[in-house]
């Protein structure tokens, strides 16, 4: 590859090559203050001309690496930035052994850990990089890294990927810290947020699951909170983990362990202001 | 009439745990987990590492459990086929 950048994320060394110099160079400044990775990497990401002559004529991106999606479809070179962010992901669900991946936001504080799980567009990402911003540690708005030997939760705070409307409530930041403006992804309009300082400088530094929640956004929604039971949060969190199944017995005990130690709640919220107040309600009640 | 004789594995419920009065079993054989709510599991524990039909099973959940005599024959037969279907119990 003619353009490489080797980043190190959490506990996971990626190394991102690209025949194209710009999505190089975004990654680059995204990723500003990020280690290098001292070894040898744990996964490769290509980006792709879809076709030799393609690269000049109608630059169009395919996702390539060590693991990948036969039928992914490319994408236009513009948006090579996310083709890295997404091709990042890949191998991470694809390809991750050493911990259970959770589909998850997380956040830290006191070195006990606050995961945000649920559907696409509950809000994981936009609360937890909020909470990040709002005297939490930030861990990540993606994935959850779950130890399979002691149970902790890894880091792994990649750049937030801000859709639509939501990098609106981070218009008080650095502008350094955010990407381009990504116009007409498959998930409309993205943004990505260079998690903070502390964020970056505590990346090695594990956390205890100590509550999950499950947030619903709905404008219409009245403020709830409801309990969740062990047995729904076994089988809500087997569907949230990419690699569950590919664990075998590892994955099991991790999971079992987690479900038993770790209180849960569903929330349903109508703006980020509530949800913040109600995740700082439950976290003192936990306490 | 007590139907056809199943067993299971010895270990079937080696990796298994109950949250919330249903039982988590992890089948190593398969890689699959199951989710199973009672009787199926102590059906499991009957059958483990020796065969028994419906009689026997029944007899052997007695020992420990209330079972109403009434349709318990016929509604076990179900919960076997089940757990067959399921790869969880064979025909020895």
């Amino acid at each position: 590859m003619r353009h490489q950048l080797r980043l190190q994320v959490g506990p996971v060394a990626f190394r991102i090559g690209s025949e194209w110099a710009r999505p190089i160079a975004q990654l680059r400044r995204l990723y500003a203050g990020y280690p290098e990775p001292e070894g040898a990497c744990d996964f490769t990401v290509r980006l792709e001309a879809e076709t030799p002559w393609w690269r000049f004529v109608r630059p169009s991106v395919a996702i390539r690496g060590d693991y990948v999606l036969p039928d992914a479809a490319p994408l236009p070179l513009v948006l090579g930035l996310l083709a890295a962010e997404m091709g990042m992901n890949l191998q991470m669900a694809l390809g991750q052994r050493r911990f259970l991946l959770l589909h998850a936001g997380a956040v830290e504080r006191d070195g006990r850990a606050l995961l945000l799980t649920g559907e696409s567009g509950a809000g994981k990402s936009t609360l937890s990089a909020l909470l990040g911003e709002r005297g939490w540690r930030f861990m990540g708005d993606e994935f959850a890294l779950l130890d399979l030997d002691d149970g902790r939760l890894h880091p792994f705070p990649r750049a937030v990927s801000l859709k639509n409307e939501a990098a609106e409530l981070f218009a008080g930041m650095a502008p350094d810290r955010f990407g381009p403006v990504l116009e007409g992804t498959p998930k409309g309009r993205i943004r990505h947020l260079r998690p903070n300082a502390a964020a970056i400088a505590a990346m090695a530094e594990p956390a205890v699951p100590a509550l999950i929640l499950f947030p619903r956004f709905g404008a219409g929604l009245a403020a709830a909170v409801r309990p969740v039971g062990a047995a729904e949060l076994f089988m809500r969190l087997t569907q949230a983990s990419t690699n569950y199944v590919a664990l075998g017995p590892r994955g099991f005990d991790s999971l079992l362990r987690l479900c038993r130690d770790t209180p849960a709640k569903a929330i349903d919220y109508a703006s980020s202001e509530e949800a913040v107040a109600l995740v700082e309600q439950l976290w003192e009640a936990g306490r | 009439m007590a139907g056809s004789a199943y067993i299971a594995d010895a270990d079937i419920l080696a990796a298994a745990a109950e949250l919330e009065g249903l039982t988590f079993l992890y089948d190593a054989r398969s890689g699959q987990t199951h989710i199973l709510a009672p009787p199926a599991p102590q059906i499991l524990e009957a059958l483990a590492g020796r065969a028994g039909d419906a009689e026997d099973i029944l007899q052997r959940i007695g020992d420990r459990f209330d079972v109403p005599a009434e349709g318990a024959a016929h509604a076990l037969a179900a919960r076997l086929a089940e757990l067959e279907a399921a790869g969880l119990v064979r025909r020895p």
